[in-house]
């Protein structure tokens, strides 16, 4: 399926990377060309077939409720970019 | 109980709620990592790089919340999946370190449920329970630190939470707050969440909607964050009103997020969600699917405690008590066992109403929680027992009761120490009566003209001349040989 | 075997720890010799930090447990390479990403700390197409690796692979006796392949994903890259094994790889999916299928026709899937809480949006795009769910398969090493690299690449053994007759120290 300009400037603003103009417009050609391919998928037919949720034929093993980690606001904080008092530094978030 | 009903200008509105609960589970360490979820500790002092969303770590599901978790469903009567899968919900905030929120979404832990409502006029409400699903918590943002800045502290993120989803079978302020009381206080007993609403642990989101009796339902509007039975009283009736008003003016409902103002008692629009959320959820590829064997769910409900409908019913059935009274005493756990503390071996109706009476009303005076109070169960037993054996009166205990929430002492000191025995000689207060009757020849030909509230001037006199100690009972029988 | 070479870079792994172990060789020795070839070999940018210090530190340490008499085992020792997506405590940690600029991590990988407490000396990190997201190491924020192999008669670069392409360019330039690769749709067979090394992607769930910077979690398996066969069941033996921080990873007992060696396939099945003859194969890569068949079957091995009938959308299937999950694991990159931060304005959204486009390459944001494309509203079902419908097809087409053959017979790569920039403007001709990786990748299953030959310009093919979940020793076992076989001697152009 081929994507327009609008919709890889509305998918660019989800995921949260600035795009520009020139580069919406290459990357529209590239996302609809992968789409397009990707495509060929239709082709098959997979009615009534389960999706796979895990290649892995076991399930999850439960972990015991205990406190084995935190303590550590050093390590946690060592690599932001800002820091205060403990806490990370962000620009002010609106409301 | 009568219905509840908004007055428009174009006739009655009827009201439709359902409520979102997010309710901290109770467990030592969070729902994916291993930092303790204790609550107010310096700040990412309890992260692991986990909850921090660092790169290459990974979430391990907490067995005991998974159990809280069922417990809690088995509280609610609702069905136990014994198949469930946990996503992600996509989303960029800057105290969801992971830039996705672990939920579940299409495969819920828990299924369909009842919650019933204990109405003040004594009528009960079932309330449906959509689902009960697991999911992690966020950090805290703080804005108020530096100016142009958002601090950020992960203390609280990956902490397990139980939403519990509500049907829109909610149709009235009363009953939104009564289902919250409800939830809290079976959450409570199950000891899985501890339902504190001011620190946040419980929180609810309310979808409100308007329709004109029997009509189709409304476009709901969601109200994020109301974190006070008060206010999601208020904040019901508050958006109640604002749409119906809408709605009369001809216009539409817009399906968005609200914030209910308590200062103001209005709602408004929540700023900056010009672009629609989409959250992309998808099964979480970290975590295989969570399978609940039969074993277990029947080994978590065999130590399920008493749950308040039950208790209810076992105290109307086994004591004799209104439903009100009942209802009352079950809300909470702490409540009912000193309610049947002191019941035991006595009259479990004279207990009720002392408890629920006098007992309540010095709590909320005082202002402290059942574990505070000056009296216990045992002291409050003690004065019970002094009125059933008739050493002292009714009307006296009270002035003892409050004596004892004062000093402390016990029952049987104040009345030795204060001489407030009651007075059982017959023949000592027939003195008393023969002086009374002498001294008010007017009131005694009041009684014998058919006045027979002036009988009760005389109880009152008696009272006054023995300090409230004369036996009510005796003074009674005297009473009515002596004036005929 | 050739006799033991003189050069202790030379030696294959399982020569230099028998060297240690009968004491021809200390661990500093052998060491000091390989932390001169990173740095002679520095021109190929294989590796993105070097660690000579620690390696001297943990090489003195190995000498000094061997000489009390406790030593570790095969590792103790042995200086090895480590692909910069596993996160190593206080050694900045990059994936390749300017986003990750800075970052070094407060605790260590699952995998590498297994290999360090088996004694394994370590030389540094290596470079990878960024996030693990490329079939030719171009993507790297520091720099494309070269290949150590060269066209004959033609200096111009060559591409060693991706995304492993810094394990597989030190590996086959002799700048490390063996590194930990990862591979998610191919990173570890395809780079293998082109370098004329072996590679062997592990069953999903055998190793840890625990520390491993994540591109596509139900994808990503972290696996052994060296010179031999017999190098990566010691290097395996080392990494595998059940960890109780990661849920995926499947508590089953770890074999002695090694022993699982024995050169006897006698009565071994071996399938040939007929779906892998794919239109326009090169000749030489169909010959040398052909020879990889015959040198099983001269050792007893019986060849299997076999289908995989849903193999041509296997390929499509994981450009939705590893993306679409990249695109959430990804997210994280944030600027708040580690490496890099650009503030463009003064809101967070334009930060985040300011930080994550001068941080993520434009193949990390090709796949992010898409992948935040088919999870989206409208889209799931016909993109993502449709393409998790394939993967189940596609396991069982593996599943029937292994009804009829023990273990697959395929190419690892359609092509040799190709030139620097040759496919860098073509997407999807690079995505067509992993045609026959991605099929095993989407099941789960174990597959392991074998240097087989040469191309007609002197480049090395390999061949690819696919086995049952969890069956690692035969894959091995029938890779080591291969190996016998194929006596795959020719060497790149450039050989560190030489």
């Amino acid at each position: 399926m081929a994507v327009d300009k609008d919709t890889v400037a509305g998918i660019a603003k989800l995921a949260r990377i600035k795009v520009d103009d020139a580069e919406q417009e290459a990357l529209t050609k590239e996302l609809s060309n992968i789409l397009g391919w990707i495509d060929e998928l239709g082709e098959l037919d997979t009615e009534g077939v389960q999706p796979m949720t895990s290649v892995v034929e076991v399930q999850h093993s439960l972990r015991k409720d205990v406190i084995k980690d935190g303590d550590r606001q050093d390590d946690i904080l060592k690599n932001a970019p800002e820091s205060k008092q403990g806490y990370f530094v962000v620009p002010r978030v609106v409301e | 109980m009568a219905d509840y009903r908004l007055q428009g200008d174009t006739g009655e509105w009827e009201v439709v709620c359902g409520l979102e609960i997010h309710a901290q589970i109770i467990s030592d360490s969070k729902l994916f990592s291993a930092a303790a979820t204790e609550f107010g500790a310096e700040p990412n002092s309890q992260v692991s790089p986990v909850d921090a969303g660092m790169p290459g770590m990974l979430p391990r599901v907490n067995q005991f919340c998974v159990e809280q978790a069922v417990k809690t469903g088995l509280g609610l009567r609702a069905e136990i999946n014994r198949w469930s899968a946990f996503e992600r919900k996509n989303y960029f905030y800057a105290d969801l370190p992971q830039g996705y929120q672990i939920s579940q979404y299409l495969h819920p832990l828990v299924g369909e449920g009842t919650v019933y409502l204990d109405m003040p006029d004594g009528s009960v409400v079932p309330v449906g329970i959509e689902r009960l699903h697991m999911e992690q918590d966020a950090g805290k943002s703080l804005h108020d630190q530096e100016p142009g800045k958002t601090y950020i502290d992960l203390n609280r993120s990956g902490v397990g939470l139980m939403e519990i989803v509500s049907k829109p079978d909610i149709t009235s302020p009363e009953q939104a707050g009564a289902y919250v009381n409800k939830l809290r206080s079976i959450l409570r007993y199950l000891g899985t969440c501890d339902g504190n609403m001011a620190e946040g642990s419980m929180r609810c989101d309310i979808n409100v909607s308007v329709r004109k009796p029997g009509g189709d339902l409304g476009t709901r509007c969601e109200l994020k964050n109301v974190n006070s039975v008060r206010f999601i009283m208020q904040a019901i009736e508050a958006e109640a009103t604002r749409q119906i008003e809408i709605l009369e003016d001809g216009g539409e409902i817009e399906q968005q997020t609200r914030l209910y103002d308590p200062d103001k008692r209005e709602t408004r629009a929540l700023r900056g969600k010009e672009h629609a959320h989409d959250y992309r959820y998808f099964p979480d590829p970290d975590i295989l699917p969570l399978i609940v064997e039969n074993d277990w769910v029947e080994r978590i409900k065999a130590s399920m405690p008493e749950l308040p409908d039950e208790k209810k019913q076992r105290f109307i059935d086994e004591y004799g008590l209104s439903a009100y009274d009942a209802g009352v005493l079950v809300a909470e756990q702490a409540y009912a066992d000193f309610f049947e503390t002191l019941a035991k071996g006595r009259d479990p109706k004279l207990a009720a109403n002392w408890f629920t009476g006098d007992f309540f009303g010095a709590l909320n005076k005082a202002g402290v929680e059942l574990d505070a109070a000056p009296v216990d169960s045992a002291k409050l037993g003690e004065l019970l027992d002094l009125i059933a054996d008739e050493t002292i009166s009714g009307r006296i205990a009270k002035d003892v009761f409050e004596e004892m929430w004062e000093t402390g002492k016990p029952a049987g000191q104040i009345v030795e120490d204060k001489g407030l025995k009651q007075i059982t000689d017959t023949s000592e207060l027939e003195g008393i009566v023969d002086k009374i009757v002498a001294d008010n020849p007017d009131q005694v030909a009041q009684v014998q003209d058919g006045n027979q509230k002036v009988k009760g001037w005389f109880v009152g006199q008696v009272m006054k001349a023995t300090g409230g100690k004369a036996n009510p009972k005796l003074v009674n029988e005297i009473l009515a040989k002596k004036l005929g | 075997m050739a006799d033991t070479p003189s050069r202790p870079t030379e030696m294959t792994l399982a020569q230099a720890r028998d060297a240690l172990a009968n004491g021809e060789l200390s661990s500093k020795e052998l060491t000091q010799a390989h932390v001169q070839a990173v740095e002679s070999a520095r021109q190929l940018k294989a590796y993105i930090t070097e660690t000579p210090e620690r390696a001297s530190t943990m090489a003195e340490a190995a000498d000094a447990r061997r000489q009390k008499g406790e030593s570790r085992g095969p590792l103790d020792g042995v200086p090895i390479a480590i692909k910069d997506l596993f996160c190593t405590k206080d050694v900045l940690t990059t994936a390749g990403s300017h986003v990750l600029d800075g970052f070094t991590p407060p605790y260590e990988s699952t995998v590498t700390s297994k290999l360090w407490d088996a004694g394994a000396v370590m030389l540094g990190k290596t470079n990878l197409d960024e996030f693990a997201m490329g079939s030719s190491n171009e993507t790297s924020y520091y720099g494309a690796a070269e290949n150590p192999w060269r066209r004959q008669g033609d200096n111009r670069p060559l591409v060693p692979g991706g995304s492993s392409g810094g394990s597989a360019s030190a590996v086959a330039a002799r700048a490390a006796l063996g590194a930990t690769g990862t591979d998610t749709g191919g990173s570890i067979r395809q780079p293998a392949a082109l370098t004329g090394i072996t590679g062997l992607k592990p069953t999903y769930g055998r190793c840890s994903r625990f520390g491993i910077v994540a591109f596509a979690s139900s994808l990503d398996q972290a696996g052994p890259m060296a010179r031999t066969v017999r190098d990566c069941a010691i290097l395996l033996g080392g990494m595998a094994g059940f960890d109780d921080n990661d849920g995926t990873s499947v508590d089953t007992p770890v074999p002695d790889y090694e022993a699982a060696l024995t050169g006897d396939i006698r009565g071994l099945k071996v399938g040939i999916p007929k779906e892998y003859r794919v239109d326009g194969m090169p000749r030489e890569i169909e010959e040398l299928w052909q020879q990889g068949l015959d040198w099983l079957k001269d050792a007893g091995a019986e060849p299997v026709e076999i289908s995989l009938p849903r193999t041509h959308y296997a390929l499509p299937a994981y450009y939705i899937i590893a993306p679409a999950e990249a695109s959430s694991n990804l997210a994280r990159y944030d600027g708040v809480r580690f490496g890099l931060r650009e503030t463009a304005g003064s809101s967070l959204d334009e930060m985040y949006e300011a930080t994550r486009a001068a941080g993520f390459g434009d193949e990390v944001k090709r796949r992010v795009l898409i992948g935040t494309y088919v999870l989206s509203a409208g889209y799931y079902d016909a993109y993502y769910n449709k393409a998790r419908k394939v993967r189940t097809l596609i396991a069982q087409d593996f599943a029937e398969a292994y009804k009829q053959c023990d273990v697959i017979l395929a190419p690892t790569s359609p092509n040799a090493a190709f030139g620097v920039g040759e496919l860098a403007d073509d997407p999807i001709a690079m995505y067509l690299n992993d045609v026959f990786t991605v099929p095993a990748s989407l099941a789960g299953l174990p597959a392991l690449s074998v240097p087989a030959g040469l191309d007609a310009s002197g480049l090395p093919l390999g061949l690819q053994l696919i086995g049952r979940a969890f069956d690692e020793e035969t894959v091995l076992r029938a890779g080591e007759v291969m190996e016998k076989a194929a006596n795959f001697t020719a060497e790149p152009a450039f050989v560190a120290g030489r």
